[in-house]
């Protein structure tokens, strides 16, 4: 294998600088200002911030990240159960990501600090694992979107043991980007969709969506010059007002998907409506164990008294926090009164300085629109 | 959370694959694979299950990637997320 050649194909400057300035023709053409696009996928601000993509991208065109930090739009109520299951002596085993994350009162931190038992796991079959050496009740905490869910689906389906059980507060994507559509505020002309959901949705999942609102997707892989060419293509459709889904992603993603995937997240799971934290309601957006699964859902398993963390009032900073906003790409994480001073990652007051998908969070670490004018 | 890595299959056990990702072997569910998947076979993995079985045209393409992100040095933006994967990978047990 000839590993020495073929990063150029991902990481090429001399492509990166091409596609940078074909950006800039682009959004010349286009003649808006700004060009404003989202994507929805922490891993694809990752890329943008930790190798200053923004840095090269034209001044009118404005790359917004939306809700794509499956952690971020878990919402305050969800975490509120996993803390009331917790300080109930369940205990929960869920992804570390999720743990410092506060519902309305507090955290599963939190809880862990007044002495309940959270299990970290890098896999739901890590919770299995636990349940089956222990006679206690487990709880997975369940979070993250189709991606994720699969792997709880295939979980459910494979004969857990009686003291497993799950909380769902996985998230379905496609519904979001129709909420986010409709927001005024917003003016996303084009969405980048998230390249390893589209693994098992398939990109054909996306089709209806542009047929109702005439804005294109294109589906981008992670790597810098996937993202470059994926907005390049993304902002081709834009100029040429011929809205459709473009795969730019064929090493991952096909039109129909992983079927085996789909088929098994729909025996478990249905779409229900729901709130995610900070945007909105999203009719279709939350995956909830369908009746079948009855036995198997703490829900149902549980009488969770999350009433009792509602008489703690929320900590006044909470309330200045704006990351529904940045979630929602109205505002940016320099428009937050908190940001990098009273909310940190050592500190963090809202979810996006959470987790390491959040948009504050990769802001605070790499740094957000740099202006290289500025230095000269 | 969201990470996909991909890694080589070493041996298949009814739903269970023992998968070798740049020499830490882990165990990976097939439940949800999309097509049948035997050793040798390359899969891209996510939380523990493998999501695509990687067709061998594109195989030496995304392993080259991965490898050039292992073998950068420490600053290399990408590879700390991937070394932290495989970490949470290596301490289960395979």
């Amino acid at each position: 294998m000839n590993s020495a050649a073929r990063p150029l194909e991902f990481r090429d400057p001399a492509r990166g600088r091409a596609l940078a300035q074909t950006l800039g023709r682009l959004t010349r053409e286009i003649g808006r200002d700004p060009v404003s696009v989202m994507h929805v996928c922490g891993s694809h601000e990752q890329a943008i911030a930790r190798f200053g993509l923004r840095a090269s991208f034209p001044r009118a065109l404005d790359v917004i990240m939306g809700p794509g930090c499956p952690v971020c739009v878990t919402d305050l109520p969800e975490v509120d159960e996993a803390v009331a299951l917790a300080l109930q002596g369940v205990r929960v085993a869920t992804y570390g990501d999720i743990v410092r994350v506060r519902g309305t009162a507090c955290s599963l931190a939190d809880a862990q600090a007044e002495g309940a038992r959270i299990e970290v796991v890098y896999s739901v079959t890590q919770a299995v694992e636990l349940a089956r050496r222990t006679d206690d009740e487990i709880v997975f905490f369940a979070t993250g979107f189709e991606t994720t869910a699969v792997a709880t689906a295939a979980a459910v389906l494979d004969d857990p043991p009686p003291n497993l059980s799950v909380l769902s507060a996985h998230k379905f994507i496609p519904p979001v980007m129709e909420i986010v559509a409709e927001m005024p505020a917003t003016r996303v002309e084009g969405f980048l969709a998230a390249g390893h959901a589209a693994t098992i949705t398939g990109w054909e999942v996306f089709e209806p969506f542009v047929a109702r609102h005439g804005i294109p997707v294109v589906v981008a892989g992670f790597e810098p010059l996937d993202v470059l060419a994926g907005l390049v293509r993304l902002l081709e459709l834009i100029r040429d007002r011929t809205p459709r889904v473009v795969n730019m992603y064929p090493r991952c993603v096909t039109r129909q998907g992983n079927r085996a995937a789909q088929e098994q997240l729909w025996r478990v799971f249905r779409a229900a409506g729901g709130c995610w934290r900070g945007i909105a309601h999203v009719p279709n957006g939350n995956l909830r164990l369908r009746d079948e699964w009855a036995h198997l859902d703490a829900r149902r398993r549980f009488r969770i008294d999350v009433a009792r963390l509602w008489s703690q009032v929320p900590p006044a900073l909470a309330q200045q926090c704006i990351c529904g906003d940045i979630m929602a790409g109205i505002a940016s994480p320099s428009a937050c009164a908190l940001f990098g001073s009273r909310c940190t990652p050592e500190a963090p007051v809202g979810a996006c300085m959470v987790s390491s998908e959040g948009t504050c969070r990769i802001w605070h670490e790499y740094g957000g629109h740099p202006d290289l004018g500025a230095t000269g | 959370m969201c990470l996909g890595v991909p890694g080589r299959v070493v041996e298949v056990d009814g739903l269970l694959a023992i998968v070798d990702f740049w020499g830490v072997r882990r165990q990976v569910r097939l439940d949800v694979v999309d097509e049948p998947v035997v050793a040798g076979d390359y899969v891209l993995n996510h939380v523990g299950f493998a999501i695509r079985r990687i067709p061998a045209e594109d195989v030496e393409q995304t392993l080259a990637l991965y490898e050039t992100l292992l073998a950068a040095p420490e600053e290399d933006p990408m590879a700390a997320d991937v070394h932290g994967e495989l970490a949470a990978a290596g301490r289960k047990r395979t």
